[in-house]
């Protein structure tokens, strides 16, 4: 998670979004499109953050509420949800956020580091802190949002 | 992938389709189909193997080929009867054959000795000494020994003879295209008697604006010999299409107008070389145009030149490497045809039978991927307009219908296209027959039929190691001895045989042998000292047969070659299940048994139940389920703690609620409030198994979890219903081994869902 976003090139453009009163951002190059929420399927023994399964023309495509799995508290989801669908490596992750708030173009030397004081949750998917006119915008790396392969307790 | 390695991808490729070609006529051969058409092809099918072959440097598999060729020829040709020894030598080499094309291919060592042997052994079918001399050359000699010799104008009428024959031989682009090479033709011509071969030039552009894949020459051939025409023709036989030949008595045919071909302007663009005058030793030809080098070696050549030539119009012959003008190949690029190579169009004659595309199949897979998401779409847009009621607007209605047809239809044909003949997987079998057949000293017979029946392509793939172990069992278990047969008053050659069929949607191959059938006192004898059942046990017919599906059950006594490989049929049973599939068997003593299959024809799609379970919508698998039932209080007991058992027909098999197994719900159903399905999971374990309700059966797409997120316990895999949203596909096994009523848990499963493989 720890690899540039960009290969150090100046000007990529990334997506930023809101979750509660937060704001995060990923690299535009990982998102495929951004659709509106649908009911998903719940699944079996998923940790609390995988809302479930909905279907992407054809393929199965997990859904990450993204507060959960940062540890803020969720909500239900509704139809002014948004789910940003990601490919992470050969996979394609859904992400339920609250909108897609901007698309920013990158100064990679403006992203200062993650400061002490977040959990080690946080700091799994925080890559650094980006200051937009004012804001704090979190720069996201994607590489550990879904469960790993290891044991998940029921 | 490279473009070189793609050419020989293919090369291995049509080398599969070529083997089959070869061991199908052999089989034909050996049944006493021994007409022409048949012997051809079977000679077609080495020849071209061969010439692949050479094409690629593939020494071992070349000089191999070319043994079973000229074997093959002589058969052809008459000359060798195709007795059965005869044909079980010609089987075994083109097993031989097909080990050699697969350590080509996997770049590994080929078994030396078998193939020297088996090469004398039909070295010494053929023994006329010729096979000899053919078999002992190598085509790889370089350009360095070839001694074209250039000369000015060449052909003088006195130098033809008075008596034989004039050959006029023009092969066109597509003849090197499919790998045929001019010199070995020129070789076979010139084991008929002395020939003396001129080869005009002229029309041979400036080198720079050679084409290396065209072709430019025309060979003109002198032969003496008493052979007809029709000898000669034969040597030609397989390129007749591609080149223009003409065919002539050279007494009849003075210095006039094909020969004059051959004699060149003065123009120094064309240049006749004599290839070499041949003496009439009989054993001299074959060594001597062996020094010819094939022409890929000289398309080689001529390409590198042509780089280094900087000036495109060199009116002087350019030398290249030693040698002269020489001809010219194209090897794998039919669409390459040079612009002087006459109608292109001959060699596509053969092409409108069954015109067939190599297609990448994860281009297939997606297409039926969008197909099933366009089937959705189609049931949800059906939907919608029923709610916004314009069903009944007009045309709306009918324009539905249409849709919903065509979409069904565009269905079947996509699902077709992965469709295929059980032939591929059918075609393996004779050769492990043959295997096993030798190593039990048995005579087997396979008969097969319905090898045209056709079935997705994953299923084909994975039926092959259940057939492949049914027949060895079949083989080494059903078929008594030899001694046995006869005393039984049966013939001594055993039959097996293969059948394949489609019946109400599903493929049945069955695989039925006349030997003893199953001996059941030995069977059960042997269940009880494995203790798989008591001692007591009172067991039909059927029962007892299937005992031999157990795990851990074998009635080898001995451990054999054939059977020790610690696999029974508990296995074939296990792979046949993980197919969504079945198998049962039928056996009658002395009359031999019969194992049946009974699998679906495409994995991409399952025949399920839908049922739901505490608010959740999922799919079990027809295959899985053997009744539904309505479960009274009283049949319900319950065993420790909270662990269910139902009374059925005597038997107490275990409860298992589903809601409570994935973790929708904590506390159990009441059993008689809800609906059971009796379910069989691998290994013939059963479970009841509760839901909330049913609601139908209906064939739904499987669609992969594992692509996008993980595999799930006690599921197999997901797929879309017709609202749009997902559904969950039960995985029967994991839910049945649950033994208690516990949740699944991410430890507790197998690590691999029998079904996630088939998204």
């Amino acid at each position: 998670m720890n690899e540039p976003l960009t290969n150090g090139a100046e000007g990529r453009e990334l997506i930023a979004f809101r979750v509660g009163q937060q704001e995060f951002c990923v690299n535009i190059m990982a998102v495929r499109e951004i659709r509106g929420w649908t009911a998903a399927t719940a699944l079996p023994q998923a940790p609390r953050y995988i809302c479930g399964v909905i279907n992407l023309r054809g393929a199965v495509l997990p859904i990450v509420d993204f507060a959960v799995r940062l540890g803020l508290p969720g909500s239900a989801p509704t139809a002014r949800h948004v789910i940003i669908v990601t490919q992470i490596h050969n996979q394609q992750v859904g992400l339920l956020v609250d909108a897609v708030s901007d698309i920013l173009t990158l100064n990679e030397s403006a992203i200062q580091p993650t400061p002490d004081v977040a959990s080690d949750l946080v700091k799994a998917f925080v890559r650094g802190l980006l200051p937009v006119d004012g804001r704090m915008i979190s720069v996201i790396s994607l590489d550990h949002i879904l469960p790993t392969e290891e044991r998940q307790a029921a | 992938m490279d473009p070189m390695a793609a050419i020989r991808e293919t090369f291995f490729q049509e080398c599969e389709e070529q083997l089959s070609e070869l061991e199908g006529g052999l089989m034909r051969m050996e049944t006493g189909e021994t007409d022409q058409e048949t012997v051809n092809a079977v000679f077609r099918a080495v020849h071209s193997i061969k010439g692949g072959a050479g094409a690629f440097g593939l020494e071992d598999l070349v000089r191999f080929a070319h043994v079973f060729e000229t074997t093959l020829d002589q058969v052809r040709a008459g000359r060798l009867d195709p007795s059965a020894s005869t044909m079980r030598l010609m089987l075994r080499a083109s097993d031989a054959l097909a080990d050699l094309v697969r350590c080509a291919r996997e770049g590994t060592m080929p078994d030396e000795a078998q193939t020297t042997s088996l090469a004398a052994a039909l070295k010494a079918l053929t023994n006329d000494g010729m096979a000899e001399g053919i078999g002992a050359e190598d085509d790889d000699d370089g350009l360095g020994d070839l001694n074209f010799l250039p000369l000015a104008v060449a052909v003088e009428q006195e130098t033809m003879p008075d008596a034989g024959w004039v050959i006029t031989f023009r092969p066109l682009a597509a003849l090197y295209a499919n790998a045929n090479e001019a010199a070995l033709l020129l070789r076979e011509v010139g084991m008929l008697g002395p020939v003396s071969v001129t080869v005009d030039t002229s029309s041979l552009p400036d080198f720079g604006d050679l084409d290396p894949e065209g072709a430019y020459l025309t060979w003109t051939i002198m032969l003496q010999t008493d052979c007809d025409e029709a000898a000669i023709r034969a040597a030609f036989e397989f390129v007749e299409d591609d080149c223009d030949l003409v065919i002539s008595r050279a007494a009849d045919r003075p210095a006039e107008a094909g020969l004059v071909q051959v004699r060149p302007d003065e123009d120094a663009a064309g240049v006749v070389a004599d290839v070499r005058v041949l003496d009439g030793d009989e054993a001299a030809p074959a060594s001597s145009f062996a020094d010819i080098p094939s022409d890929a070696d000289v398309l080689a050549i001529i390409r590198k030149a042509q780089e280094s030539v900087s000036a495109p119009h060199d009116d002087r012959p350019v030398a290249v490497g030693g040698g002269a003008v020489a001809p010219v190949a194209a090897q794998s690029r039919p669409e390459a045809r040079g612009g002087t190579d006459g109608p292109a169009s001959r060699s596509d004659s053969g092409a409108a039978v069954g015109a067939t595309i190599r297609v990448d199949l994860d281009r297939v897979d997606r297409l039926i991927d969008l197909v099933g998401e366009l089937v959705i779409n189609e049931a949800m847009l059906s939907q919608r307009v029923m709610e916004a009621g314009l069903a009944r607007a007009s045309g709306v209605a009918a324009a539905l219908d249409e849709l919903e047809h065509l979409t069904r239809e565009i269905q079947d044909s996509v699902m077709a296209i992965r469709a295929q003949p059980v032939r591929s997987v059918f075609q393996r079998m004779p050769r492990l027959v043959r295997e096993v057949a030798a190593m039990t000293g048995k005579q087997v017979r396979l008969l097969t039929d319905g090898e045209g029946t056709e079935v997705d392509k994953t299923v084909i793939e994975r039926i092959a190691d259940p057939l492949t172990h049914m027949i060895r069992n079949a083989i080494d278990h059903g078929l008594e001895p030899t001694e046995a047969r006869v005393a039984a008053g049966k013939p001594e050659e055993g039959v097996v045989k293969l059948t394949a069929l489609h019946r109400s949607g599903r493929i049945v191959i069955e695989v039925a042998d006349d030997g003893a059938g199953i001996d059941r006192e030995r069977v059960k004898a042997k269940a009880i000292e494995k203790g798989l059942i008591a001692p007591d046990a009172q067991l039909n017919d059927e029962e007892t047969d299937n005992l031999i599906f157990l795990p851990g059950f074998s009635t080898a006594s001995t451990v054999s070659d054939i059977s020790g490989r610690g696999v029974g049929m508990d296995v074939v049973r296990r792979s046949v299940q993980s197919l969504g599939g079945r198998i049962s068997i039928a056996s009658r003593p002395g009359a031999g048994s019969t194992f049946t299959l009974s699998l679906p024809l495409t994995l991409a799609v399952l025949d399920g139940m839908v049922v739901s379970v505490a608010g959740h919508t999922l799919i079990v698998p027809l295959s899985a389920i053997i009744e539904t039932l309505q479960p009274q209080a009283a049949t319900v007991h319950t065993l420790g703690m909270d662990a269910r058992v139902v009374a059925m027909r005597g038997r107490y098999i275990p409860l298992v609620d589903v809601s409570v197994a994935l973790g929708y719900r904590d506390a159990p159903l009441d059993a008689d409030k809800s609906v059971a399905l009796l379910v069989e999971g691998e290994g013939g374990v059963r479970a009841v198994l509760i839901v909330d309700a049913i609601q139908g059966q209906r064939q739904v797409v499987i669609k992969s979890l594992e692509a996008n997120y993980r595999a799930v316990p006690g599921i197999a895999a997901a797929t879309v219903m017709g609202d749009g949203r997902v559904a969950l596909i039960l995985d029967v096994d994991a839910i049945v081994s649950v033994t208690r009523t516990e949740r699944l848990r991410g430890d507790g499963l197998r690590a691999e869902p029998t079904l996630s493989q088939a998204g």
